[in-house]
């Protein structure tokens, strides 16, 4: 059996256009004025078609879109690729099709149209329940109007989710506490609570070069936030599944549980990303980056810029890198098979000593501390 | 071979950057010794590293022809000595092989602390000095000023100094009128048995060692058998010749001449800076005074970061040393560090110099431990046996101090010369490193203070801190003055409760509580946070004298990490893992490089 199985197989769709870019966001994102939706729609059913032949007889278990900003596809071509998909591969019979929103007005009145096509779960981009955050956060929506996109949708979807960001500007552990008890009195069953991150090459990384991106909250403190945040969301019954991910049981993201548990997925879309096992081993894809460079590559073949074999290190470093962000830990089992060696004993047993890990049936598990430093266990169990 | 009375042989004594090498280029250019075409600044300068840092480091000569006003052509050699004073050793030997000096000052800047060491090598030498003002064309220039300096300063007439400007070329040719007619010409006996003085000597790859001789009696050709008195090891000469600067072939050197001979010498170890050459049979009996050797002051140990090159560091310093004699070494071990090897200095621009060639000519990257003096431990006697005297040149190698009678430390006289706003900085910061105030006088505006110093608080960071409590304009030179008893202790540094051997130092005991714990908060700064939390303490023996704590690191993680992340990420983890590699691990706790020189840097 290949190794991908334990994980699944799913289908990510990029779609790369937003209104306003976001000042913290490094995703691949554009702002343009028009859209030719049936011109996409047709390019995203070529580049199904373009892989189909090489993963045949899989079965789909998810198809995630993602952006740039999803929610500004039209139902018409969502429900395109959905289809394309469906003509390609039989879907498994509890198919998950993700789509992330904003919570404005104008994408809660396409949330029907989404739903008819055959999506099922929503993710929404909420980010804060304050208004000024909002704004500093460049968002284009208020808490209101959030709150308003949310009930479209919780009336639409069984599956809602939505995410906060925080170790905001400003934000204290307690201002945050009461912002999460808000946001969980909300809650459906999943929630995604990303710590701010700061990444070069945004605004708030060009800010924070320059030193006017003040008020961040210490290390300390913004470690304070994660582990208040993992026990205010678990009282809830909303436990975390994965570093920054929390669901009640059974309603985890399964399109992401695909890449923690390092499954295949084919990436469709500009500067969109794969991992697909063909002919026993892992390749990693990636589609032309510029939306225009990748709509011309499409026309005249294929959107597919790199195909990379990726070495046995390579691979098992990803492996590890993924899977010991979820709480239910790697096996150590899988790990030895991509590899070909175990992981070192002694490192194990340090991380052990140090509270950072547990081992339980050949499985490698970070604690709650250790996931807050997962980087350095990560460090510490891949350098020779 | 030229007649006694038509040499003349010279050096030049000069600041840095007050000109010398620039003079020598115009010098040589004036008189056509070099084609237009084949001159590039500081000619005499060989190395990169020379020309790159604007100094002269080892001894380099030029025989330049002159045709004089008179009508006469003399031959003029010049020795180009380095400025540094940790090549002092060089001067001296450089200043024995002529008769006179020109002594250049920058008439913008005036008289600076090396220039008074090296004036006062060529007055012990018995030079003739002509004083030559220069960068005249500047209109800081103040000549008057700076002449005035001259006689009250250094004690010698400057009412005829020449006044130049290597740059213009202005007062070039009055410089070689006035070295053919105010230095005197060297005295000789061409016919009694050879006696050439060596002055120096490196390493050609080509040619074997080359030796640097000046002739003081009978002459040197081409084929003859000769004798290095110093170990009586006889030579076939292979080759002789003269430098201009190229080399150049001659059939025969005579009294008074500067050249160089060849005789399929394997290493510069084999030749004696100062050593007599005479023939092989009837000799002369008389050896010339020989100079003391030069003796490192400074040591330290030096690392591959990467610890698989350590054979190729040793072939590096192998080569190196087959070049220096003044640079030595020997295989170090550190639980910290690995194999590398412990070696010593004349001082740290000697350091310097020789790591920088290292890493760059055999593109090693290596770790300098902290430069460490040389300490005279005295041990404590038995049943009357006066104990024995050890000499540490690490204080890894501290022996246990209850078997130790008492510890002497080396110390310089150092004089700074500063401009007078500047002074009481300058007296603090030599108060602070345990300074005993010699002599203050006035010239001008500026101060000559000279203080007693102890050598190892003048080792790591001194001139860097005088340089910036004076912006630069301070001038400082040293000499060793010799061992002096004091309460010194060695301090080691524990981290995580393992004592990190290159860390260990020699302190005073009044300073070690301030020493430790500044060494502790540094650290607690340069060593990143780990998973635990990370004692950091100093000790003297078993006792803790300063501790910090580096508290465990609690947030670590990416927040997302989705499908399209996880090249990007491992690409970041790679680095980290490469970032990690070059930490040095200590137990459980990864110590990056630079802490174990950063670490010895003080701020007072």
């Amino acid at each position: 059996m290949d190794d991908w199985r334990n994980g699944g197989f799913g289908l990510y769709v990029h779609w790369p256009f937003c209104q306003a870019k976001c000042p913290y966001c490094d995703f691949n994102s554009h702002v343009t004025a028009r859209i030719d939706q049936t011109k996409w729609a047709e390019a995203y059913r070529r580049e199904l078609l373009r892989a189909a032949p090489q993963l045949s007889g899989r079965v789909l278990n998810t198809i995630f879109f993602g952006g740039g900003t999803p929610s500004l596809m039209h139902p018409d071509t969502v429900a395109t690729v959905i289809d394309a998909a469906r003509e390609i591969w039989p879907f498994s019979n509890d198919i998950e099709i993700s789509l992330e929103a904003n919570p404005t007005s104008v994408e809660a009145g396409r949330f029907v149209g989404y739903r008819d096509a055959g999506v099922n779960r929503i993710s929404m981009g909420v980010q804060a329940l304050n208004d000024e955050d909002l704004r500093r956060l460049g968002r284009m929506h208020s808490v209101s109007e959030a709150r308003a996109a949310f009930d479209v949708a919780r009336n639409c979807f069984d599956r809602v989710s939505f995410d906060l960001i925080y170790a905001r500007q400003g934000q204290t552990i307690e201002t945050w506490k009461a912002e999460l008890n808000d946001a969980l009195s909300m809650a459906i069953d999943h929630l995604s609570l990303y710590q701010l991150t700061i990444e070069a090459g945004t605004a708030f990384g060009d800010r924070y070069e320059r030193g006017t991106l003040r008020d961040l909250p210490s290390d300390d403190n913004a470690a304070d936030m994660y582990l208040a945040t993992q026990e205010i969301c678990e009282a809830h019954g909303l436990p975390a599944y994965e570093v920054s991910n929390h669901a009640r049981p059974g309603a985890e993201s399964r399109h992401n549980l695909i890449y923690w548990r390092y499954g295949d997925y084919l990436g469709v879309g500009p500067g969109a990303h794969g991992r697909l096992t063909l002919g026993g081993d892992r390749y990693a894809t990636e589609t032309y980056l510029q939306p225009g460079a990748w709509m011309e590559a499409v026309i005249s073949g294929s959107g597919e810029a790199q195909r990379t074999l990726l070495s046995k290190d390579d691979a098992s470093a990803e492996f590890l890198m993924m899977g010991m962000r979820l709480v239910e830990g790697l096996d150590m089992g899988r790990y030895r098979n991509i590899s070909g060696k175990d992981l070192p004993a002694d490192r194990i047993a340090h991380l052990v000593d140090l509270g950072m890990v547990e081992t339980r049936d050949d499985r490698l598990i970070a604690t709650d501390d250790g996931r807050a430093v997962l980087n350095a266990i990560l460090r510490e169990l891949l350098v020779e | 071979m030229t007649e006694l009375d038509k040499i003349r042989n010279f050096s030049i004594v000069a600041h840095i950057d007050h000109g010398k090498s620039t003079l020598a280029d115009r010098l040589i250019q004036e008189t056509g010794t070099v084609e237009d075409r084949d001159m590039k600044e500081q000619l005499l300068d060989s190395m990169d590293i020379e020309r790159e840092r604007g100094i002269t480091i080892k001894a380099n000569t030029v025989r330049i022809d002159y045709k004089a006003e008179n009508g006469e052509t003399y031959v003029l050699n010049l020795i180009d000595t380095p400025g540094h004073v940790d090549f002092a050793y060089e001067v001296s030997r450089s200043m024995r092989a002529v008769e006179g000096s020109l002594l250049v000052v920058d008439s913008t800047q005036g008289v600076e602390a090396q220039t008074l060491a090296n004036v006062y090598q060529a007055i012990d030498a018995d030079h003739e000095i002509v004083p030559v003002l220069n960068k005249i064309d500047l209109p800081a220039s103040d000549c008057d000023r700076v002449a005035e300096q001259i006689e009250d300063v250094i004690g010698i007439d400057a009412t005829d100094a020449i006044q130049v400007s290597a740059k213009t070329g202005q007062g070039i040719r009055e410089t070689l009128e006035a070295i053919v007619h105010k230095l005197p010409a060297p005295s000789g006996d061409r016919d009694a048995p050879l006696k050439a003085m060596l002055v120096d000597s490196w390493y050609d790859a080509y040619l074997g060692v080359i030796v640097l001789v000046r002739i003081m009696d009978g002459t040197l050709k081409k084929g003859m058998r000769v004798k290095f008195m110093s170990n009586g090891t006889l030579h076939h000469v292979d080759r002789i010749g003269v430098f201009r600067p190229a080399m150049q072939a001659v059939d025969v050197l005579g009294p008074g001449e500067i050249g160089f001979l060849t005789a399929s010498i394997k290493q510069v170890r084999d030749t004696r800076v100062g050593d007599t050459i005479t023939n092989d049979r009837n000799g002369t009996e008389l050896a010339l005074p020989g100079y003391k050797p030069a003796q490192p002051v400074v040591f330290c140990g030096l690392f591959p970061v990467d610890s698989a090159e350590f054979e190729d560091l040793r072939d590096a310093i192998d080569k190196l040393a087959l070049n220096d004699a003044s640079f030595s070494y020997e295989m170090e071990t550190s639980a910290a560090l690995g194999f590398g090897f412990r070696c010593g200095f004349l001082g740290l621009l000697h350091l310097e110099v020789i790591r920088d060639r290292i890493e760059r000519e055999y593109n090693i990257e290596l770790i300098t431990t902290a430069p460490s003096v040389v300490y005279h431990v005295y041990m404590k006697g038995k049943e009357g046996i006066e104990g024995e005297m050890i000499e540490l040149h690490n204080p890894a190698d501290m022996p246990d101090m209850s078997k130790v009678d008492h510890i002497e430390e080396p110390r310089i006289k150092a004089t700074i010369l500063v401009p007078d706003e500047y002074l009481g900085d300058v007296l603090k910061l030599c108060q602070d490193r345990r300074g005993i105030q010699e002599d203050l006088t006035y010239a001008g505006s500026r101060a000559m203070v000279v203080y007693d110093l102890p050598l190892n608080e003048v080792v790591f960071d001194f001139y860097d801190r005088l340089k910036s409590v004076t912006k630069g304009y301070a001038s400082f030179d040293y000499q060793m003055t010799g061992y002096r008893e004091d309460n010194l202790v060695k301090m080691s540094v524990l981290v995580n409760d393992e004592p990190v051997d290159a860390l260990s130092m020699m302190v005073h005991r009044d300073r070690a509580e301030m020493r430790g714990r500044a060494m502790c908060e540094k650290l607690k700064d340069l060593i990143p946070r780990h998973m635990f939390k990370i004692p950091i303490q100093a000790a003297i023996g078993g006792k803790v004298i300063a501790r910090e704590t580096l508290s465990a690191l609690r947030k670590d993680v990416t927040a997302k990490c989705y499908g399209g992340d996880a090249t990007r990420k491992r690409k970041l983890l790679d680095k980290q893992k490469a970032g990690k590699k070059k930490m040095r691990q200590f137990g459980k706790v990864d110590i990056p490089q630079e802490a174990f020189i950063s670490a010895l840097k003080m701020d007072s």
